[in-house]
């Protein structure tokens, strides 16, 4: 009973390093193409965040699935960047063919930054970082879940800055990237502060 | 004598009018994780030049063979195929790089310039010309991260290269390091080649009144 408990603080625990302290963007910078790119309103941020999050779970449940059953067993390690690329675009396809049927709008919002969600680090990069952590499935799909959410928390804060930002007065070279990055600078040092919550 | 002043105009296009990193903005993540010391920047910058040239070549090599519809994928092959060579090549002669680069070392796949270049340089040209696109785009990506590099070694170490630079009596400012200092840096030398920029239009724009 008391083991039982203790597992389930640890779980927590861990979605919470996921989503806060080890967080995708202000901790790891994986995934800042989008981010920068996706984040100029809320609505669209949201959408593309939980388009992320669907395609990162099944991602690391299927890449986990492959690398354990068959590159292992083949002794095909070399291959798991190109096998796990195909899986994601795959996925992504997918995720594209269903939002065009259910969602027309969204699918018109996210626009380019749909299929590249393929070339979105954060996704390549939670799959591999499952195999390199030595997760068993349950702590891979939950990490890729849980630092997608990460990754959707960042993005949406990032949106309702950046629309307050459009009437703002900024020095003219500042405007665009740059100070997009400034932003999410100072934002960082706010998420440095959740560096002591997990152990 | 033409046909090699082209070839010029198009290296030096990757390292100055659209230098990947300040210019097109592609491939931050990098720039950004892994240029807190800048022996990192080069051995990034190297790395991604070696995929860079590598697939440009065999893409622009492949150009008519692959069909319009999967050409996303088979690109991304290519580049895997030049990733994979690259990352066993450093694990097994620079392991300390390889540990200091770590997971981004595959993620060179999913670096948005080689795609790119990949898509609207070497799919569109012939060898040669594809070949010099990504030796300048990457010396220009290797450059940009190896100043960031610099830069943020120096105000949070104290030292460029390993060597020491500011004497002891500096006082790190460690927040350079962390990935707070990525972002800023990256954020005002993006603010500071911008207005280099418009300073270097007006400039030329003035001269071109004044000649008219």
């Amino acid at each position: 009973m008391m083991s039982e408990a203790t597992g389930i603080v640890k779980i927590l625990l861990f979605m919470v390093s996921c989503v806060f302290t080890s967080n995708y963007i202000f901790s790891q910078f994986l995934g800042i193409c989008p981010f920068l790119g996706v984040s100029n309103k809320v609505e669209t941020a949201v959408g593309m965040g939980l388009a992320v999050t669907f395609v990162m779970g099944l991602a690391s449940l299927f890449t986990w699935v492959i690398y354990r059953f068959v590159l292992l067993t083949l002794g095909l390690e070399y291959l798991r960047t190109i096998s796990f690329i195909l899986v994601i675009a795959a996925l992504v396809q997918f995720v594209e063919m269903f939002l065009k049927k259910s969602s027309p709008s969204l699918y018109k919002a996210l626009g380019i930054y749909l299929p590249l969600i393929t070339t979105n680090c954060a996704v390549l990069a939670v799959t591999l970082m499952n195999i390199d952590g030595a997760y068993n499935l349950l702590y891979s799909v939950l990490n890729g879940v849980f630092s997608a959410i990460g990754f959707l928390v960042a993005i949406v804060l990032m949106a309702g800055v950046r629309e307050r930002l459009e009437t703002a007065n900024i020095l003219k070279p500042l405007r665009g990237f740059s100070i997009n990055l400034v932003i999410a600078g100072l934002m960082s040092i706010a998420f440095m502060g959740f560096s002591g919550l997990v152990k | 004598m033409r046909k090699s002043k082209e070839l010029g105009s198009v290296f030096l296009n990757g390292i100055i009018t659209e230098n990947p990193t300040f210019r097109l903005v592609l491939g931050t993540c990098p720039t950004m994780a892994i240029t807190t010391q800048a022996m990192n920047g080069i051995g990034m910058g190297a790395a991604a030049t070696f995929v860079l040239v590598c697939s440009n070549i065999v893409i622009s090599l492949l150009r008519n063979f692959i069909p319009d519809k999967v050409r996303i994928p088979a690109f991304v092959v290519v580049i895997c195929t030049f990733v994979t060579m690259v990352q066993m090549f450093m694990q097994a002669f620079v392991p300390a790089l390889y540990d200091a680069l770590g997971v981004f070392i595959p993620l060179i796949v999913v670096n948005c310039i080689i795609l790119a270049r990949a898509e609207a340089f070497a799919s569109k040209n012939g060898v040669l010309r594809s070949a010099m696109d990504g030796l300048g785009m990457g010396i220009g990506f290797t450059l940009a991260i190896t100043i960031i590099g610099t830069i943020r070694e120096l105000l949070g170490n104290g030292t460029v290269f390993g060597a020491n630079i500011l004497g002891t009596a500096y006082e790190p400012m460690l927040l350079m390091i962390l990935p707070t200092g990525g972002f800023l840096t990256y954020g005002i030398l993006l603010g500071v080649m911008n207005y280099l920029t418009s300073r270097h239009d007006k400039k030329k724009l003035r001269k071109g009144g004044a000649q008219l």
